[in-house]
């Protein structure tokens, strides 16, 4: 929405804007920005665009200008106009509320109607809104591909004249991103004449989203680009205590008290953590130092919704001080004020930051005030990167996908619910879409024979086949059964499945028992998580310990843990986000140039001057290899700088190689900056003896064989292979509230995943899996990058001792598993338990 | 923390016995009872893939079948057993053995050669009653031993069962183990599921409590032996 003062000089009326839009305008004492008017020019002359501007610069507005204008101009009442798409059912229920000042102002009301399509919109009020649809329609991807895979999509989509796609650049970076440009592509062939505006904040390549916005089919082409420099530069420090930081650890207990001091002396802090744990924990910090009773809450993705929403209008209403929160509120609506942003931990990525930067003080030409804390040493050479990163307003956001396999199949069987297709029609319009401008026809056939009957060798499942081709060449969807089950588990966002914690009340007729009714539901934790827990452990969760008392159906029971407890438990799965690419080089360059070093806190310098006097600093392209004895074992320490994901891929393939070259590995442990082998034979000694060694265990080729066997048995692909099974829908999704029954019904993908890769290894899913990995989980395609990058640049140092750069990573060991520690381990311990017993 | 890197794997259980019987608690998952030469396997739940594909759409690789009988195939080639028994469920349904690939129905074919083969009968299987080689039987007395599908309601010694597909669980040091498993008490003992894609029920559900009043051990099948674990080891769901 436009702001009393625009920074940028007021036109005088364009041409292109009526008198009762300039009237309102004007009435405000506003005047349409450049920016604005040239979108609106683009639309006029039917051309698409992407406007790229910083937060608080009347995105919104001027993305519906054009619509506007179009609607106030035209007679009758039309069908629908205007498509817009937000990553958030949240967002697009927001803008729906925003729109309606303008709209009354400019006195479209009632001619214009104006809705939203959610997740959460009655059936009833969807199928109304395809028979007789609102003029704008403000909605979701999900909702996109339902709505395209309709068998009234043509006739509903046949006027449509724009869509505006918004947070476009967090949209496009995921599966998500790959299905909403598909169901563009069939906007686009539905609607010749249609035009495209993407909002999008600040991009390193604003050509990818220029390409996703327009056909790639029969040539590529880009929407135009309209660009809003600048905005107030943010008032940006790092939080500095003036006590000493610890090596390692998140926590950054001792700047606690010094946030708590800055959330005093703002009206409406948020303090963003990187995870769910280090979220409980700075909660329960702040809330120990709270003497004065400032209202300060918690939000994050794990939290039962109410309690979440509750704390979002409680931030609207003005009546919090403080709310610490996870990635959960990095994106779209603002619920209050904000004066300050305060981001807790290493910032890993300088786009992340500005995003969250700009979640402070929403006005462009105001400097949104921000201050990063690190937790320890390294993170504080992190946070001089990423302030250099602001400063020079760089990004580092990733690059364009290469479009999903598993998200194709899901839309081929959508498309094929819409109405019959002929191979070639859909095969050119999927390449329309810029994620499969390359898709290959043998690729596209593989994914339609999936679709038709599984994919598989055996051709065992041909007379179940859900879509099937005609005597007239077209495809068509077996029945309205298979259309029915598209529709249960369209979408692209696979929940790892959850249980509730419910709070259990003591039972008081039998001491130590619960029951299991009644108490409170706090929110929701991994199945996998409540999996390794066992009665009587403790975790931290909304704020509080509970001790945790076992599972009844599918809750997880728990009561409040004794006050004063340390939690048993250390950590749950939460989102963590490994250090870009980009943030990672800064870092390696800030380390190699002691000139530079007088930007950082004397105690990282000092630390930095330590390294190179006991061991070395490598240079911005090298890797440093660090080998010495500690306490009975060996150890090999390295600083790739290129992320834990890549680390802990890395930390397995070295472990293997080592285990090979008989050097007897035990484990491996990981971070962001590097990772540290360990075993029983003296590495420096092989290192010196057999010149080649260091280079052979770093070699590209343990991306070949050596990846391939660890990735097949690796758990996380196991994870990643469900993710891309469920999407393709080759098994159901499980919806919530859907109870499991005591005997197990669901097929376990692992097991799954075990039968395909011994009886047909190239099968579709599979690669879909194995592409995922290559650039999510694991991360392989940076490793391959740093490999390429560090050969013949590998400094190898023998110590007799650890140096200080690798006491960072050596902190880490203890708190992960060990290599080699496989099932058979847990239940040999287990069984020893029953020997023990029967000896006792 | 220094672990061992490999444990040695290795077909061989202790003995274990019941109701006067020796039993081999077999890593494939079969019971081996040597001084029958005979390999009981339960719930093989064969053509569950094609089941899946058949009625909800949910096109499962067809391979479980093929997978099941590789499986068996290795214990009958190591045990060389003069019978084999099939403790029931053999079939995922009662169309299964129509739906047959012609290799794997050739491949039972050389599994069921020059031994005695019995298919005892479950409630998903119940309706198959021939063509697909063997005896068919609802009960079989080995030795001191009975066979059946499904556990009797009032407890018989000696009986061997299948049907509830039992897994234990173990979870310790933040990691959870899940594994199929025999449940053993001093009269009877319940199989896991042979079938390459059988779910399984947790043995700390009620149901087992039912049949073992007295408690039970576990015996967890592991990647290179036979575990087992006491009861209070095991956790649920």
């Amino acid at each position: 929405m436009p702001k009393k003062r625009s920074p940028l000089p007021s036109l005088p009326d364009s041409p292109a804007l009526p008198a009762a839009f300039a009237q309102w305008f004007a009435a405000r004492g506003w005047a349409p920005r450049p920016h604005q008017l040239a979108l609106l020019a683009a639309a006029q002359a039917g051309r698409s665009a992407l406007l790229v501007a910083p937060t608080g610069a009347g995105k919104t507005l001027a993305g519906f200008l054009p619509t506007l204008v179009e609607l106030a101009e035209r007679a009758g009442t039309g069908g629908l106009h205007t498509l817009y798409i937000s990553p958030l059912k949240a967002l697009a229920v927001d803008i729906a509320r925003n729109l309606e000042a303008p709209v009354a102002g400019i006195g479209l009301e009632p001619r214009v109607r104006i809705e939203t399509r959610t997740g959460d919109t009655p059936s009833h009020k969807r199928s109304r809104q395809v028979a007789r649809p609102p003029h704008i329609l403000l909605t979701t991807p999900e909702q996109l591909a339902l709505l395209v895979a309709h068998r009234e999509a043509a006739e509903l989509f046949s006027g449509l004249k724009r869509v505006v796609l918004d947070e476009l650049h967090a949209l496009v970076t995921s599966k998500r991103g790959d299905l909403l440009s598909l169901g563009l592509a069939r906007l686009h062939r539905l609607a010749p004449g249609l035009a495209t505006t993407g909002l999008s904040a600040t991009v390193r390549e604003p050509d990818a989203l220029r390409r996703y916005l327009v056909p790639q089919v029969p040539a590529p082409a880009m929407a135009d680009l309209i660009t809003v420099a600048g905005g107030a530069r943010a008032d940006l420090h790092m939080l500095e205590t003036g006590r000493t930081l610890p090596l390692a650890g998140h926590t950054a207990w001792q700047s606690m008290p010094a946030v708590y001091d800055l959330i005093r002396r703002h009206k409406l802090v948020l303090v963003f953590v990187n995870t769910r744990l280090q979220a409980e924990y700075t909660f329960q910090e702040l809330w120990n130092l709270n003497d004065d009773g400032l209202p300060i809450a918690l939000h994050h993705g794990s939290l039962d919704a109410t309690q979440r929403r509750k704390v979002e209008a409680a931030m609207a209403a003005g009546v919090l001080r403080a709310v610490v929160c996870t990635a959960t509120l990095d994106l779209g609506i603002d619920w209050g004020d904000v004066d300050l942003v305060i981001n807790i931990g290493a910032p890993k990525g300088a786009s992340r930051i500005m995003q969250r930067i700009g979640r402070a003080n929403h006005r462009m030409d105001e400097p949104s005030k921000a201050y990063l804390v690190p937790a320890n040493r390294f993170e504080m050479l992190e946070c001089r990167a990423a302030l250099d990163a602001v400063e020079a307003a760089a990004q580092d956001t990733p690059d364009p996908r290469i479009g999903a396999l598993d998200v194709l199949a899901q839309h081929v069987l959508g498309m094929a619910c819409a109405g019959p297709f002929s191979e070639d029609d859909l095969y050119d319009e999927v390449r329309a879409a810029s994620p499969y401008a390359d898709l290959t026809r043998d690729d596209f056939l593989l994914v339609l024979d999936y679709v038709a009957t599984g994919g598989y060798a055996l051709r065992a499942y041909e007379r179940f086949a859900k879509i099937l081709r005609g005597p007239d060449g077209l495809w068509r969807v077996r029945d309205a059964r298979t259309a029915q089950q598209y529709r249960m588990n369209v979408g692209t966002i696979v929940e790892s499945t959850t249980v509730k914690v419910r709070l259990a009340r003591r039972n008081r007729t039998k001491p130590g028992s619960v029951l299991p009714a009644g108490g409170r539901v706090l929110g929701e934790i991994e199945e996998d998580f409540a999996e390794t827990l066992t009665v009587g452990d403790t975790f931290l969760f909304a704020g509080e310990i509970l001790r945790f008392e076992g599972l009844h159906e599918d809750e997880a029971l728990v009561t409040r843990g004794p006050p004063g407890t340390d939690p048993a438990i250390p950590s749950y799965a939460g989102s963590k986000f490994p250090l870009s690419t980009f943030l990672a080089a800064r870092v390696r360059a800030l380390i190699a140039d002691p000139f530079e070093w007088d930007r950082l806190p004397a105690q990282v310098a000092d630390y930095l001057v330590q390294q190179r006097r006991r061991s070395v600093l490598p240079g911005p392209r090298d890797l440093l290899v660090e080998t010495f004895p500690r306490a009975n074992r060996y150890y090999l320490a390295c600083f790739p700088f290129e992320g834990r994901l890549a680390h802990q891929t890395l930390g397995m393939l070295l472990t293997r190689r080592l285990e090979r070259a008989g050097m007897r590995p035990l484990g491996f442990a990981a971070n962001d900056y590097g990772l540290a082998v360990f075993g029983t034979r003296d590495l420096s000694e092989r290192i010196g003896r057999e010149p080649g060694f260091l280079d052979g265990l770093f070699a590209e080729d343990m991306l070949g064989d050596d990846l391939e066997e660890w990735l097949d048995e690796s758990a996380m692909m196991k994870r990643t292979f469900r993710q891309c099974a469920v999407i393709a829908g080759l098994i159901e999704r499980r919806h919530p509230g859907q109870r499991k029954t005591g005997r197990q019904v669901t097929i376990s993908t692992d097991l799954i995943y075990d039968v395909l890769r011994k009886h047909q290894p190239g099968h579709l899913l599979l690669r879909a899996a194995r592409q995922d990995a290559a650039t999510g989980l694991l991360d392989v395609a940076r490793l391959g990058m740093m490999l390429a990058r560090i050969q013949g640049r590998i400094i190898h140092k023998a110590l007799d001792r650890v140096s200080p750069l690798a006491v960072n990573v050596m902190l880490e060991i203890g708190r992960e598993r060990v290599y080699g520690e496989g099932a058979d381990e847990i239940l040999a311990e287990a069984e020893a338990a029953l020997l023990d017993e029967a000896l006792a | 923390m220094a672990l061992p890197l490999k444990l040695e794997k290795t077909h061989k259980t202790p003995g274990v016995t019941l109701a006067g019987e020796t039993l081999a608690l077999d890593l494939s998952g079969g019971l081996w009872l040597p001084e029958h030469r005979t390999l009981v396997v339960s719930d093989l739940h064969l053509e569950k893939g094609s089941a899946y594909a058949a009625r909800s759409g949910q096109f499962l690789p067809p391979y479980d079948t093929r997978e099941t009988l590789a499986t068996l195939h290795e214990a009958v080639a190591r045990l060389e057993p003069a019978r084999v028994v099939a403790l029931g469920d053999s079939f995922h349904d009662a169309q299964g053995p129509s739906r047959l690939d012609v290799a794997d129905r050739a491949l039972i074919a050389a599994l069921q050669e020059g031994r005695d083969w019995i298919w005892i009968s479950g409630n998903h299987d119940r309706a198959v009653q021939d063509g697909v080689g063997g005896r068919f039987a609802d009960t079989l007395a080995v030795g001191g031993l009975t066979l059946r599908h499904e556990p009797a309601a009032a407890p018989e010694p000696g009986e061997v069962a299948g049907h509830f597909h039992p897994v234990g669980k173990v979870a310790m040091r933040g990691r959870a183990v899940r594994r199929r498993c025999f449940v053993l008490d001093a009269t009877r003992l319940v199989m896991p599921a042979f079938g390459s894609l059988t779910g399984g029920l947790n043995v700390r559900d009620k149901v087992f409590d039912e049949l073992f009043p007295g408690g039970f051990t576990a015996h967890l099948i592991g990647d290179g032996r036979v575990f087992a674990i006491s009861r209070t080891m095991l956790t649920r769901e």
